[in-house]
């Protein structure tokens, strides 16, 4: 890693060091005339979320694009280093500590699994490096998780599972059944829906965990059915909730029940294919459909659409977006990709980049967020246009747990 | 357990009989292949996969369901044969960790030339307009495609049962199992048959593939987790044996199935804690002759 880092330099570079070092200028500023901005990017390009990490590196590659355009800052480039973290926390993890310490990269944002980003968090914590989580999780922004440099741009279970479960238990029926990835995402969305559902009066029938990557499902089917719920909260992701919906549909499932998933994915329903889908109910972070009435949103698809063959983003894909782009704009407001100096700009900062305003909340840097209630719709005009919005529920502070209940307070 | 009546036993046992479908044709496979030729064939997951790309590209290419379950088995036949020919029958005779070395290794080409060609992400497959949608089996509703993939279950056994024990290939195939060495002497090709045998595994891993396609879509990597499970269904079973691959596959299926009804946790753990029973009490499996694997 030195010796790379030399060679990079040459003979000049070493000499331009000594002769700044002699002046008393910090190394830092050297570094930041020569390099670019790296941000590391660890995201599952392989594994069951390997659709939602494709679409999330296409649509960070497009905040790089911009923030480039626009001339970097003060000349600086950014540049973005895309990982294969393969939905695996070991994995994830040591590709974190290789971004930092061999690539030298000044951020990192990504990963796409509550498990995974916490094992990336404790690596940029202890180095002291700015990471921007763009993937649900209730512990990353609590204690002992949180960090100073720790950011979160995508939802919280307790936000998403809160929106999706007051509007479900109002609308749909009482009597719940849940099925849960078995690991942080699927356990903190079923405790977001309880906490909902104890103050709504329901009642819980069966919560069933299966293990993440599981490839049938039919045998959850014969008990589902038995038990009559009104609601099958489907609390699991990626290729798990596209075989899901797909096996409900084949075992006559949806006759009895509704299908409701907190975060329901568009990469999810277009590989499952309209007929599995159609009736399933759920949340998401984003549309692109509300561009009708998101001035953001429309400049957003936009640049997507030019950029990858008249494509639109996903969800997942425009966390990427966003999720970069808050960390770039952040730097050229300080002026700086010094840590602190970026964090401190970020915490607090309001913004409105895809999906109308937010802002990150200083104790916690949790980014308040609308949560938009989508319907599976059976036929529409492109590939794409796969959900109705249902309800937008705005973005508000009392939506999240307080920092006191993170344990921040 | 609250609510536990017995149509939902019965319907949880029938739903594993139905799984144990799928595992049962990909340990026959496997157990064809190590039965005649004593090789561990860990890319069966692969040509598993393979199939089920077959498949989609059969239907991209204006074909349906029913012209793929002909045309993927006789392209995963053929490359199964051409993979024997250019790589397998190289080492015969040299124990039984080469040839399982070289499948492993050929498991990971295999899923990354997938992955290359046909992307990361994996792609959408319909349940064929006929088989769709669920029917009342008397105890309860299920899926009219898994009924189609058992009585598929049942045919392809059944045509390689005939095969086997009816033709005289099959007469060759199971002599040259027993003594290659007089089947040489008698005038007959045995590398011919061997090859014959492999192309006929992997054919039917194919098919399995291709049948599992509409209930899980296609994806890269959906032969390495069955592999796992078609292994431990082998083991159980008895490596090389085709009715212990058969009573194997079923009885996982089963247990899967129980273990998601009572202790879903506890789903992958459970056939391997099967296996880990079945290898301390009898560690040639329900079937297996001692010693092969020595």
């Amino acid at each position: 890693m030195s010796a790379e880092h030399g060679r990079r330099m040459g003979r000049r570079g070493v000499l331009r060091t000594a002769a700044i070092l002699a002046a008393g200028a910090p190394f830092a500023t050297l570094r930041a005339e020569e390099t670019p901005i790296r941000i590391g990017f660890p995201v599952p390009i392989t594994g069951p979320y390997a659709s939602e990490a494709a679409d999330q590196v296409r649509a960070a590659e497009i905040a790089v694009a911009e923030f480039n355009q626009s001339g970097g800052l003060g000349g600086r480039r950014a540049e973005l280093l895309v990982r294969d973290d393969k939905l695996d926390p070991g994995e994830a993890a040591t590709r974190a500590i290789e971004l930092i310490e061999k690539d030298r990269v000044d951020f990192i944002v990504g990963s796409l699994s509550a498990s995974v980003q916490l094992a990336v968090n404790t690596v940029t914590k202890q180095r002291g490096v700015l990471y921007n989580s763009i993937s649900q999780s209730d512990q990353i922004v609590s204690s002992p998780d949180w960090g100073p440099t720790t950011f979160h741009e995508a939802m919280t279970p307790h936000m998403t599972a809160g929106a999706v479960g007051r509007y479900a238990f109002e609308k749909l029926g009482k009597r719940v059944a849940y099925v849960a990835a078995d690991y942080a995402y699927g356990h903190e969305m079923v405790a977001g829906f309880r906490a909902v559902g104890a103050t709504m009066g329901a009642e819980e029938l069966a919560e069933i965990k299966m293990p993440i990557g599981t490839r049938d499902f039919s045998t959850l089917m014969p008990r589902l059915q038995a038990l009559r719920p009104d609601i099958v909260f489907l609390c699991n992701f990626g290729r798990d909730q596209q075989i899901f919906v797909k096996q409900a549909h084949d075992s006559g499932l949806k006759r009895t029940a509704h299908i409701v998933a907190p975060i329901l994915l568009q990469t999810a329903r277009i590989a499952g294919g309209a007929q599995a889908f159609a009736g399933v109910l759920g949340g998401t972070s984003y549309y692109w459909g509300i561009e009708s009435e998101v001035a953001s949103a429309r400049a957003f698809n936009d640049r997507f659409r030019k950029a990858h063959d008249g494509r639109l983003p996903s969800d997942y894909g425009a966390l990427g977006y966003s999720g970069v782009r808050a960390v770039l704009t952040a730097a050229a407001k300080a002026g700086s990709t010094e840590t602190a100096k970026v964090a401190a700009v970020l915490a607090g900062m309001k913004y409105d980049f895809y999906k109308g305003p937010q802002f990150y909340r200083a104790c916690d840097h949790q980014s308040v967020q609308s949560v938009f209630i989508i319907e599976s719709k059976a036929n529409g005009s492109v590939p794409e246009d796969v959900f109705n919005v249902l309800a937008t529920v705005p973005g508000r502070e009392d939506m999240l747990k307080t920092c006191a209940q993170e344990g921040l307070g | 357990m609250a609510g536990l009546s017995l149509d939902l036993l019965a319907l949880q046992i029938f739903t594993g009989l139905a799984l144990g479908a799928v595992y049962v044709l990909l340990a026959t496979g496997m157990s064809l292949i190590f039965g005649m030729l004593t090789v561990v064939n860990f890319a069966h997951g692969a040509f598993f996969a393979l199939g089920a790309y077959a498949g989609f590209l059969v239907l991209a290419l204006g074909g349906n369901f029913w012209l793929a379950l002909l045309a993927v088995p006789i392209v995963t036949g053929l490359l199964g044969m051409a993979v024997e020919w250019g790589l397998v029958r190289h080492l015969y005779g040299r124990g039984i960790d080469d040839p399982l070395l070289l499948t492993f290794g050929l498991s990971y080409v295999l899923v990354e030339l997938i992955r290359i060609f046909a992307g990361t992400q994996g792609l959408p497959f319909d349940t064929p307009d006929a088989l769709a949608g669920a029917v009342d089996i008397g105890i309860g509703y299920f899926p009219l495609y898994r009924l189609f993939v058992i009585a598929m279950t049942v045919t392809i056994l059944f045509l390689l049962w005939l095969f086997l024990e009816r033709t005289r290939i099959g007469l060759i195939i199971r002599a040259g199992a027993r003594d290659p060495e007089i089947m040489r002497v008698l005038g007959v090709d045995t590398g011919r048959v061997w090859r014959l045998v492999f192309g006929l595994g992997t054919a039917i891993a194919g098919l399995a593939g291709l049948l599992a396609a509409p209930l899980q879509g296609v994806s890269p990597e959906m032969g390495n987790a069955i592999l796992a499970d078609a292994f431990v269904v082998t083991v159980v079973g008895g490596m090389g044996s085709l009715a212990g691959a058969i009573i194997a596959g079923l009885l996982v299926g089963v247990i899967v199935s129980l273990t998601a009804l009572f202790a879903p946790e506890a789903g992958d753990v459970a056939i391997f804690a099967l296996m880990a029973v079945v290898l301390l009490i009898r560690p040639q499996g329900f079937f297996g002759r001692a010693g092969l694997m020595s």
